[in-house]
């Protein structure tokens, strides 16, 4: 059961190298590109805009609506089959849970914030990457945020906890735990939490440690992303 | 009159201007760059015409040849007008106009005959191979037809096989072999637009929308033509087509050149 020494040679707090990028699409109204190790999001932000099907339109506030997508050969292995998948569905509902919380939309009432994630290449990680690059979408969308959110997957590989699974540590034949996990950086309060495995509950705390420390650094890396084209030249 | 309205675009272009200040048969900057999704990917690749972004990848399998063709592999075009590449396009089943893209793209390849389908044979009658290529928006700026046969080629031309391993009748895609898809010559797309008495390669957006009708050739080195598709709403004449495929034949040369 032991995990001695993390494939791709990180330290076992240690994050995959980061690269973000705000305003990637042009014709959308947000966008940015997140990158840890091979794992690559784009993230797409479009309004607010007028909400179909109306019946889903609420008079008192606006709504978020998230769309998760790995492109169909961004897979390890066989081609993903195109179009939602059960597995994506979800993903897309808890990224909405996970950005919510930053923002204030009622003053759009029934209208819509889309939000569309593309994964271009993958190596675990990608729910939190597509939500570290949506939230820094939305800021350059424009939107007031009480913060950004960063995520990142920490766990348990063999004996080890981990920050920021890769897919080889996810596949670890003695047993993974992957845990996602959502922070805004400035309070650690947590948006998105997901667990699959077993971990004990000092090991959880600990975890929950590791992910408010590799949050802050994430967030780093996006407000550089941002002042890179925000911030005075 | 409004920046991009049909009425602009149309008094622009009898002055013999456009939009963005090009010529009328002058194409945008091309830039492609390859394995862009080389961990995921056979192969892989993105382009660039102006600010439309467009990537595509291919993925291989190995499965059953169609009983009328036992000794060929083939390939699976699929192309999705993402959301988030656009304001215009909208989440759901693939619409119309994704379903168009993707088959004039895969004609484009199939006719061409760049691909001599009985090199995906590995067991006739038995196995073959069979790519999947996939085609993403991620910014749509006008002529997704061009970027999209751009990028599909592009991806082929970077594909490598995996290994195939006989004995478990699987494929390894964590090992890649040094092998290329073999590719014959090079397919090239221009599309041309009609808008009035005019004729443009490499449309904008609202060019696109303005337009009276649309002409994508697809041709092979030799000048000869593999693939067409007439689009838009209005007829053309035959001298206008011909003019029309002339301009995109002449576009694709030049192109081809600098393709490498």
């Amino acid at each position: 059961m032991t995990y001695e020494k993390r494939s791709d040679g990180r330290k076992f707090d240690e994050l995959r190298p980061m690269e973000a990028k705000v305003g990637v699409i042009p014709r959308a109204d947000g966008s940015a590109m997140f990158k840890t190790g091979k794992t690559i999001a784009y993230a797409a932000v479009y309004g607010p805009r007028q909400l179909h099907p109306s019946h889903m339109r609420n008079p008192e506030t606006g709504i978020l609506r998230c769309n998760y997508n790995m492109m169909s050969f961004s897979g390890s292995g066989e081609r993903v089959r195109p179009g939602p998948s059960r597995r994506s569905k979800e993903i897309g509902l808890v990224m909405e849970k996970a950005l919510l919380p930053v923002l204030d939309l009622s003053g759009f009432p029934n209208s819509v914030v889309d939000v569309f994630v593309e994964l271009l290449q993958t190596d675990a990680g990608t729910r939190c990457a597509g939500i570290t690059a949506a939230s820094l979408a939305l800021a350059d969308a424009g939107f007031m945020m009480k913060d950004l959110v960063a995520a990142v997957s920490v766990g348990k590989v063999g004996d080890k906890l981990v920050t920021d699974v890769n897919k080889e540590e996810e596949d670890f034949e003695e047993g993974a735990t992957d845990v996602p996990i959502a922070m805004l950086p400035r309070t650690g309060q947590i948006t998105l939490l997901q667990l699959d495995g077993k971990v004990s509950k000092d090991e959880l705390k600990t975890l929950l440690e590791n992910a408010k420390k590799a949050t802050k650094e994430i967030y780093e890396v996006q407000k550089q992303a941002l002042k890179e084209k925000y911030g005075a030249k | 009159m409004v920046n991009g309205s049909k009425k602009y675009i149309k008094a622009l272009l009898q002055k013999g201007l456009r939009e963005d200040g090009r010529k009328l048969d002058e194409y945008r900057n091309v830039e492609i760059e390859y394995g862009v999704s080389a961990k995921s990917a056979e192969g892989s690749a993105r382009v660039k015409i102006g600010g439309t972004e467009v990537v595509a990848g291919v993925k291989m399998e190995v499965g059953e040849p169609f009983p009328d063709k036992p000794d060929q592999g083939t390939i699976v075009v699929n192309a999705e007008l993402l959301p988030l590449s656009s304001p215009d396009f909208e989440s759901g089943p693939p619409g119309v106009d994704s379903i168009e893209l993707s088959r004039v793209v895969d004609r484009g390849i199939r006719e061409s005959k760049t691909i001599d389908f009985k090199k995906l044979c590995i067991k006739s009658g038995e196995k073959v191979w069979l790519l999947f290529i996939d085609i993403y928006p991620i910014n749509n700026e006008g002529n997704l037809f061009d970027a999209a046969a751009l990028a599909a080629f592009a991806a082929l031309k970077d594909a490598k096989f995996p290994v195939y391993d006989e004995k478990t009748e699987k494929v390894k895609y964590d090992e890649k072999t040094e092998k290329h898809v073999p590719l014959e010559n090079l397919p090239m797309a221009c599309t041309v637009l009609k808008i009035d008495d005019k004729f443009i390669i490499d449309p904008l957006i609202a060019e696109e929308k303005a337009a009276d009708a649309r002409v994508t050739t697809v041709s092979i080195e030799d000048g000869s033509i593999c693939a067409m598709q007439k689009g838009g709403e209005k007829p053309l004449n035959s001298e206008e087509l011909v003019k029309m495929v002339e301009l995109s034949l002449s576009k694709a040369a030049e192109f081809r050149k600098a393709f490498k």
